[in-house]
């Protein structure tokens, strides 16, 4: 009995204790939501941390909002890249009483806890998730900075054909590799070439010899990947050591300093994309790239994505000076401002319009830009 | 053809780390009738831990094969103590509860070793020091990695060290014995506190040698490895029955060749309709097979006998 | 169940009827009280909370009543989750009442329960444990790859825009109207897994109270000698099984309907353990302890949430990320619970006296005879 008395007690006491949270008149609050636990941990972390720098930069301008000073906070919640726990976090931060989200990472994170934002007319801003689905269920309030599966995948099958006929291609059976690799698929179709095999792995494997092996039969040109960079660099060392010469191309889950460090030696003259043009080429990109090194240390992929989220709808709220989403919203519509990726502008679904992808490749153990396709994003 | 040796190659390396990791397992399961959920976890420590030191003695400039042994002496260690620890923690109380207490407390306690290693390491993943420069063999047009080599030769003087404990060593007889019965093993004589740690620290050491040689071949470290890597050595002990010795060394190198054609082969079989994405199930499609026309494992289990 | 209360509750009807009057009162309010001293979510939070009491139960009586390890209970809560989902939504167009698709998921469910339990039937304790875990791998991994020739499930980017539950054509995700109060939708779906949890807690009080539920206990305690007695061991197991799996569809229909997506990412490994570990930690076999587990297991995760603004609180700044600590400490309190009560936090009185009788050499003997019987 004693038991179930302490049992009570606790159930009691976290009812008064569990905070329901109206926000500070002077502070803002923004939501970050990314899996900060589990196989991606590190992806999520990187969001997290680009954000918080961004943050902290406009907060150092002292911004006013309707003539007061306002402070922004970064509300930061781990989904662990499940759909449910996204959707719990989702209602916990509406309730909290974010006025917009940068996140979440997954598309199948992203995907269910948009309707929950979009119900509360919450904007909602992806640095990572990539799923056509996401922008195409008819919400007002989803958008991402980040190139769908299609502008990426067609741009990486083109690439592909060029620099060999036969393409063999290996998705993860995530919604992200799968969505890359059928898009990719389509794009080698469209630009002559033959997808002379294709292989599945998953997001937790690191034995790839076997479908390697089974590829190596169907002597392909090049081999692409839609996966992310824990299995692209075991991949492409097992690739070498089974004396495939082929190239190796793959997405942005791919294209992070943590492939280089894991990959070695092997990861030489691999192909990686990324949306938004090269840190090089942007006004602010060496800038960013120095803060971030100095606070987080390295860039893996999505930080200067999450920083960018940040940007547009924190600069939103201040040009429509207000946090009320009805206010601002119209106003992130239209924006059109230079991020860290590259220029950014939305389409009526909330896509980046006419994003540009960058293809990168390994030289002597760096990303090095090697063509850059598409966008012309007005300025 | 030579796809088909390839392919077979392949296999008997993942499996010879399935079975050094297998063997674990049903070492802890023969004496305790326990399923160590956090066996998998020692096996992340044993990588994590072998190349933090490997690391850092790589850069210091020590010669590879002195940074090797030490960095081998170092992940044993750690996981022998590990599991010594969990074992007289959270095993040794419970040990005549009802059965499914000690299942639920390893799960607990694989969940807190994976977490104490993402805050001990963080979430990056650790990539093995390149220390080994990588040769690779021809044979009959299979290739094959100087590293692959060095794993079957390890894992095989492992296995063998095993049976030679196992067999020839008083505490080797005393494990059987305390496998076998454990009041009358107590009543001979056995102290089988000691004889239950000293199965632990074995099983462990083993899982510090495989984690070494899992981080060597594919090169990373993660505190999420354990899991799946576990399960499926411990699906593989089972394969072979579980208690058994042999059998987890038949069940690992069996399961590791099953994965391999599998997923070169699966597509072809079917025509189609399944391919390498259910390339995980397919162990377990034949492990439920095997287990409904010999509901014992290929070997017949080693377990306690009451009656 | 008549451990809920004193005793004297049960000697006076009035008593009795005046309890069972207060909790009734107290569920009934509980959304709103939820709402106003915690905030929305933690509604959402208490709505998953009845859909694992519901699960839990189920695997209680695979588990706790009939003594079968099972691994893979998620298969049947995934099965019942995409048959709603498939059926329900722009997938293939189809789009059934839910009143029509809830009781076919879990017919489907049911039927998939005997599937999975037939091949098991020889199988002894941990063997049974791997081959219901490989079951459960099985189902997910077909989930997540029957996209192509034709796509059912629609892979790994699951099933998106499943229709809501409609009473009289008002979809219960928003606000509706209810006797001049309008309520929002975290609130109605409470009230609709509050009656079907408490049909599920019905449902299973009886079984555990009947013949079958008498044989369960036998099989469970000692199969060779159940068997002496006469009953039909093969057949009961199959129906543990069964009905395990019904409640688990149940479960998983009602789950597509309220969260509106599907994805296999929802139904890992993990998932099964995690209802494993409520009906173990809760006291495994006793209804009102699966349902206390069930409760804790769903809500101790999402306080821990709370160990930053706790430790800001304290001691002025963050020590530790939160997020590194969450899973630690539910891990902690797994093995720390497990090592002080094994029995379970709130187990049946029959198994709190097996383990604690007050005569040591009683202990000595019940331990000895319990040894034996587990095998």
């Amino acid at each position: 009995m004693r038991s179930k008395l302490l049992i009570a007690c606790i159930l009691g006491a976290s009812y008064w204790t569990a905070p329901a949270g109206a926000a500070d008149p002077a502070t803002v609050k923004i939501g970050c939501v990314a899996p900060l636990t589990g196989p991606q941990a590190h992806l999520g972390k990187d969001i997290e941390n680009g954000a918080r720098l961004a943050v902290d930069a406009i907060n150092a301008t002292h911004p006013t909002l309707g003539g007061q000073p306002v402070q922004f906070v970064l509300q930061v919640e781990d989904d662990a890249a499940d759909p449910k726990t996204a959707t719990v976090v989702a209602q916990k931060l509406v309730d909290e009483g974010v006025k917009g989200v940068v996140g979440h990472l997954n598309s199948g994170a992203s995907i269910p806890a948009s309707r929950i934002y979009a119900d509360n007319d919450i904007p909602q801003i992806s640095p990572a998730s990539t799923a056509v689905a996401y922008t195409h269920q008819g919400f007002k309030t989803t958008y991402r900075v980040m190139a769908n599966d299609s502008q990426q995948g067609q741009a990486l099958g083109k690439y592909a054909t060029k620099l060999g006929k036969r393409v063999a291609v290996i998705d993860d059976r995530t919604a992200y590799g799968q969505g890359l690799i059928d898009e990719v698929v389509k794009g080698v179709a469209a630009a002559g070439g033959e997808v002379v095999g294709r292989e599945y792995t998953t997001d937790k494997s690191t034995d790839f010899t076997a479908i390697l092996t089974s590829l190596k039969s169907k002597k392909p040109d090049v081999v692409v990947f839609g996966g992310m960079d824990p299995q692209a660099a075991p991949m492409i060392r097992q690739l070498r050591t089974l004396g495939m010469k082929t190239a190796f191309m793959g997405g942005d889950g791919m294209q992070s300093a943590e492939f280089l460090k894991l990959a070695g030696p092997a990861g030489e003259g691999a192909i990686g994309s990324s949306p938004g043009l090269p840190l090089a080429k942007m006004p602010g990109g060496a800038d960013f790239r120095k803060r971030f090194n100095e606070r987080f240390g390295k860039v893996q992929i999505y930080a200067p994505f999450a920083h960018d989220a940040a940007v547009v709808m924190i600069q939103a709220m201040l040009r429509a000076d207000s946090t009320e989403p009805e206010k601002y919203l119209p106003e992130l519509a239209k924006t059109r401002i230079d991020g860290v990726i590259g220029p950014i502008a939305f389409d009526d679904k909330g896509d980046l319009k006419d994003g540009p992808v960058t293809l990168y490749q390994v030289k002597k153990g760096h990303w090095e830009p090697v063509e850059t396709v598409g966008g012309q994003a007005a300025k | 053809m030579d796809v088909l040796l390839q392919q077979l190659v392949n296999g008997l390396i993942l499996g010879s780390l399935y079975a050094l990791v297998a063997l674990g397992y049903t070492m802890v399961y023969g004496i305790l009738e326990l399923i160590n959920f956090a066996h998998g976890e020692i096996v992340m420590l044993g990588a994590m831990v072998s190349v933090t030191v490997l690391g850092l003695l790589v850069a210091a400039g020590v010669p590879v094969p002195l940074a090797l042994a030490v960095a081998l002496a170092a992940a044993v260690l750690v996981c022998m103590a590990t599991g010594v620890l969990v074992e007289r923690v959270a095993y040794r109380p419970l040990r005549n509860a009802p059965r499914l207490a000690p299942l639920i407390t390893a799960i607990g306690v694989s969940i807190v070793l994976q977490n104490l290693a993402m805050i001990i390491w963080g979430r990056q993943y650790l990539s093995f020091p390149p220390v080994l420069a990588p040769h690779v063999y021809e044979w009959h047009g299979a290739t094959v990695s100087n590293v692959q080599l060095l794993i079957v030769a390890v894992a095989a003087l492992t296995m063998g060290a095993l049976l030679l404990l196992v067999q020839r060593t008083r505490l080797g007889r005393a494990m059987r014995a305390t496998a076998q019965h454990r009041e009358v093993a107590g009543l001979m004589g056995v102290d089988v506190n000691r004889v239950i740690a000293a199965t632990f620290a074995v099983g462990s050491a083993l899982a510090a040698v495989a984690g070494l040689l899992i981080a060597a071949y594919y090169g990373i470290a993660h505190y999420n490895m354990g899991f799946l890597l576990g399960l499926k050595a411990f699906s593989a002990a089972v394969l072979g029955g579980i208690g058994n010795i042999p059998g987890a060394l038949l069940g690992g190198l069996l399961l590791g060749v099953i994965e391999s054609l599998g997923a070169g082969y699966i597509g072809d079989l079917t025509g189609g309709f399944l391919g390498s994405h259910y390339q995980d199930i397919f162990a377990f499609f034949i492990l439920i097979l095997v287990l409904v026309f010999r509901p014992s494992g290929l070997l017949g289990e080693r377990v306690a006998d009451r009656a | 169940m008549n451990d809920l209360l004193p005793e004297r509750f049960y000697r006076d009807p009035r008593l009795a009827w005046g309890a069972y009057a207060a909790l009734a009162v107290l569920l009934v309010a509980l959304p709103f009280l939820v709402d106003a001293g915690m905030g929305r979510s933690w509604v959402r939070i208490l709505d998953f909370a009845l859909l694992y009491v519901m699960l839990a139960l189920g695997l209680n009586i695979v588990v706790g009543f009939a003594g079968l390890l099972d691994l893979g209970y998620v298969a049947f809560y995934a099965v019942g989750a995409y048959f709603y989902a498939i059926l329900a939504s722009p997938q293939l167009g189809i789009h059934l009442p839910f009143w029509a698709l809830l009781p076919l998921g879990a017919g489907v469910a049911c039927l998939f329960g005997v599937l999975l339990g037939a091949p098991t039937l020889r199988l002894r304790g941990d063997y049974l444990a791997i081959v219901t875990l490989g079951f459960g791998e099985i189902i997910r991994i077909f989930l997540n790859n029957l996209n192509a020739p034709i796509n059912l499930t629609n892979g790994p980017q699951g099933i998106n825009m499943i229709d809501p539950v409609r009473i009289a054509d008002a979809s219960l995700r928003r606000p509706t109207e209810w006797l001049g109060v309008t309520l929002p939708g975290t609130h109605t779906h409470y009230y609709l897994f509050l009656l079907l949890t408490l049909a599920v807690i019905f449902m299973a009080l009886r079984l555990q109270g009947s013949r079958i539920g008498r044989a369960w206990a036998a099989i469970r305690e000692d199969e060779v000698a159940a068997e002496a007695m006469g009953i039909n061991t093969r057949n009961l197991k199959l129906l543990a099984f069964a009905m395990g799996a019904t409640f688990g569809g149940l479960g998983g229909g009602l789950f597509a309907a309220f969260q509106g997506f599907v994805s296999p990412e929802s139904f890992t490994l993990m998932e099964s353990i995690m209802i494993l570990c409520m009906v173990v930690l809760g006291g495994m076999g006793h209804i009102p302890g699966v349902i206390l587990g069930a409760i804790l297991v769903t809500v101790l995760p999402e306080l821990l949430r709370y160990i930053g603004p706790l430790q800001e609180g304290l001691l002025g700044r963050v020590l530790v990320d939160p997020a590194d600590l969450r899973m630690l400490l539910f891990g902690l309190a797994l093995v720390v619970v497990m090592l002080f009560r094994p029995q379970g936090l709130w187990p049946s009185p029959v198994r709190a006296r097996e383990l604690h009788p007050d005569n040591p050499d009683l202990v000595r003997q019940e331990q000895e005879a319990l040894y034996d019987a587990e095998r």
